[in-house]
């Protein structure tokens, strides 16, 4: 995960981003997931430069930005652990994954923990529906999480 | 001739331990001094057998699963390179039941080769169906879509056809195709499986509909959770336009077509079309008023097919055989086969592509062979977040888009999701508010304001405070969202708390023994 960048590096790393998409019909979307990649959030002092370099307005830019679920104003933690709380899993107990993994890691959704290590966040479906309960982390897909496979994540992530 | 080994690479067979199998295996191979060939297929959809290894042997594949790695060691001991018998022995894949009594035709490459490998895929059909659209008039190939009776799979059931006509008799120089692989519906996987598993037959029914309505570029807009179906499509497309299946001259004909692949942000509300459009425009994902229908006034303003996974990656097989073989298969309105998504508390959970026809309780009861936890099933969410919740009074509701509506239910995009006797429906009722509240794009009343609205009513009937007006309450709420709601994000949430509430009314009584122990 990228350190949190100083504000003057923002500017030019976002400008490269803007220039390698700006091409792409509607390049909004890609841009800030270009720009998430770069920086681990969409930072603030991004919005003005998309802003100039696609002809938009800031308050355009900054709508989209938090109409979507991904993009981050802050950086997350060193690792990201979604958890499905969708339908198929709720059948398979869901919730009582979720309460466990936010007791182990002393977290609700949506928070980080304290030493930076881990976000924890709900996720509605990941696709593996067949394979309930699910979980992402870090990218790699989990499926059928029971009690051993929920502590073998918690070290994981606390390593 | 050197074994051949297939290990799943599809996220569901991943997610699974598929990936510490093939390591296991590859480790094995190594210190037996063994020589074998790992082949990444895709799943074949039967998820309760995964991670399912095969091999090729002299009598054809013989299939072993679910693999653990702790059995590696054993199932090399046992011989399984030739097929030997081991506990984990399911013999050939296309005579273990839950496959055999499948009609593949969408997926009936699905799982089999590398989804990677043009020629694993022209060896078993693939192109046929581009081949013959190249050498026909696109009127020609709109009717042959038209006449095979294929409907959106996405959910809505539209008649492929009659979109992809009217985008065909606009005038406009520049037309698109959009492919919806947004599929945020819980209990759905079918167009990730067939992304990761057979993402040619995608880009072939793409180019088929470009070369129909004449639109020469496409966008394929999935979601930000399947990381592992936008690598694949990806490679795909870079390996498709290699090969003249895309770009100026498709598979060597003046008909031009080329696609992209886009990566939603999270939003499920961009799984309905026009907000996806607005989304691809890099906009705001917010439902847009219709008409003017995407057909005549779609993405960037110009005319849009914009079509489901899976309704496109149907046309190959309608192209290759025709619309009355394809047609033949399904009942009343409901043509040709769909494939049902059996997820959530189920023994046998995954894919099973089928005629329509087939009955709830055979579905559940039958394929799914009952609860993973072995407890009675209580209810089964047919259609995902927005989809009716069916007791078991109505499992013999023949799976069909009109059967399902006259009992107030829908098949969406054919995911069912099985609770056991455990399920608490006035839970199930409240989240599905919940669900609309943190998905609404926020442009209609009805839908932003009623689901909060929904989830503050439906906790006063918990607590059972004035449960009779209360409940009056969300049943007038959930006819203003039916009725008032833009799309069917607010306008089908009532579906699942309608429902809740009429087959399930002992979970909705005033309970103050549990609202005491909570």
């Amino acid at each position: 995960m990228t350190m949190q960048p100083a504000s003057t590096e923002i500017a030019p790393r976002t400008a490269a981003i803007i220039q390698e998409l700006k091409d792409l019909e509607g390049p909004l979307l890609p841009i800030l997931h270009g720009i998430q990649e770069e920086f681990g959030h969409v930072p603030h002092d991004a919005v003005p430069v998309i802003a100039d370099g696609l002809n938009l307005s800031r308050a355009e830019v900054h709508g989209v930005v938090t109409f979507y679920h991904d993009f981050r104003a802050r950086p997350a933690g060193r690792h990201v652990l979604k958890l499905c709380q969708a339908e198929a899993c709720q059948s398979m107990g869901s919730d009582a994954v979720a309460a466990r993994i936010k007791q182990l890691l002393g977290i609700d959704f949506h928070e980080t923990t304290r030493d930076g290590s881990v976000t924890l966040e709900p996720v509605y479906c990941l696709g593996l529906c067949a394979c309930s309960p699910s979980a992402m982390l870090d990218g790699e897909v989990i499926g059928r999480l029971d009690d051993e496979k929920i502590d073998e994540i918690v070290a994981e992530v606390r390593s | 001739m050197t074994p051949r080994i297939y290990i799943p690479g599809d996220s569901g067979a991943l997610a699974l331990g598929a990936e510490k199998v093939a390591k296991a295996i590859a480790n094995e191979l190594a210190e037996r001094g063994i020589e074998a060939k790992i082949v990444r297929n895709g799943s074949r959809g039967a998820y309760f057998l995964e991670p399912m290894v095969e091999v090729a042997t002299a009598n054809g594949r013989v299939a072993y699963g679910p693999v653990k790695p702790s059995d590696v060691k054993s199932l090399f001991d046992s011989g399984f390179l030739k097929g030997g018998h081991h506990k984990r022995w399911l013999g050939a894949p296309d005579k273990i039941p839950f496959l055999a009594k499948q009609t593949r035709l969408t997926f009936a490459r699905c799982g089999i080769n590398d989804p990677l490998s043009l020629d694993a895929y022209k060896s078993l059909g693939g192109l046929k169906g581009l081949q013959n659209a190249v050498a026909m008039a696109p009127a020609d190939i709109v009717s042959q879509v038209t006449d095979s009776g294929l409907r959106g799979r996405g959910g809505a059931g539209f008649p492929t056809g009659i979109k992809w006509k009217t985008v065909l008799d606009t005038t406009s120089e520049r037309k698109y195709i959009v492919c919806n692989a947004d599929e945020g519906d819980s209990a759905t996987f079918a167009d990730r499986m067939i992304m990761e598993g057979d993402p040619f037959v995608l880009i072939e029914g793409m180019a088929i509909a470009g070369i129909a309505t004449g639109a020469t570029k496409g966008f394929v807009y999935i979601r930000s959770e399947y990381p592992h179906a936008v690598a694949t499509m990806n490679k795909a497309v870079e390996i498709a336009r290699k090969h003249g299946v895309l770009g100026v001259n498709v598979l060597g004909s003046p008909n031009a077509f080329d696609m992209e692949i886009r990566v939603g942000a999270g939003a499920y509300v961009c799984g309905e079309e026009t907000s996806l459009l607005n989304s691809l425009e890099g906009k705001r994902g917010v439902v847009r008023a219709k008409p003017p229908l995407p057909a005549i006034q779609g993405l960037f303003g110009k005319p849009t097919v914009i079509n489901n996974v899976i309704s496109l990656a149907s046309v190959p097989i309608i192209m290759d055989k025709g619309a009355a073989f394809y047609k033949d298969f399904g009942m009343g309105r409901s043509r040709g086969t769909i494939p049902i998504q059996i997820a959530g508390n189920v023994k046998q959970g995954g894919l099973f592509e089928t005629a329509f026809g087939l009955t709830l309780g055979e579905i559940v009861d039958d394929i799914g062979c009952g609860t993973s936890t072995g407890r009675p099933v209580k209810a089964v969410q047919v259609g995902g977040p927005l989809g009716a919740y069916f007791p078991r009074a109505l499992f013999d509701t023949p799976f069909d888009y009109e059967e399902f509506a006259k009992r107030d239910g829908l098949i969406g995009h054919a995911g069912i999701t099985v609770f056991d006797d455990t399920a608490d429906m006035l839970k199930q009722a409240r989240f599905a508010m919940e669900f609309c509240a943190i998905e609404s794009c926020g442009k209609c009343t009805p839908c932003r304001i009623g689901s909060t609205r929904g989830v503050e009513t439906i906790d006063r009937l918990a607590a059972g405070i004035e449960p009779e007006k209360n409940l009056a309450l969300v049943t007038d709420l959930c006819n203003t969202m039916k009725f008032g709601s833009l799309c069917a994000l607010g306008g089908f949430t009532p579906y699942p708390v309608m429902s809740s509430i009429t087959h399930f009314p002992e979970d909705f009584k005033p309970a103050p023994a549990r609202v005491a122990a909570e």
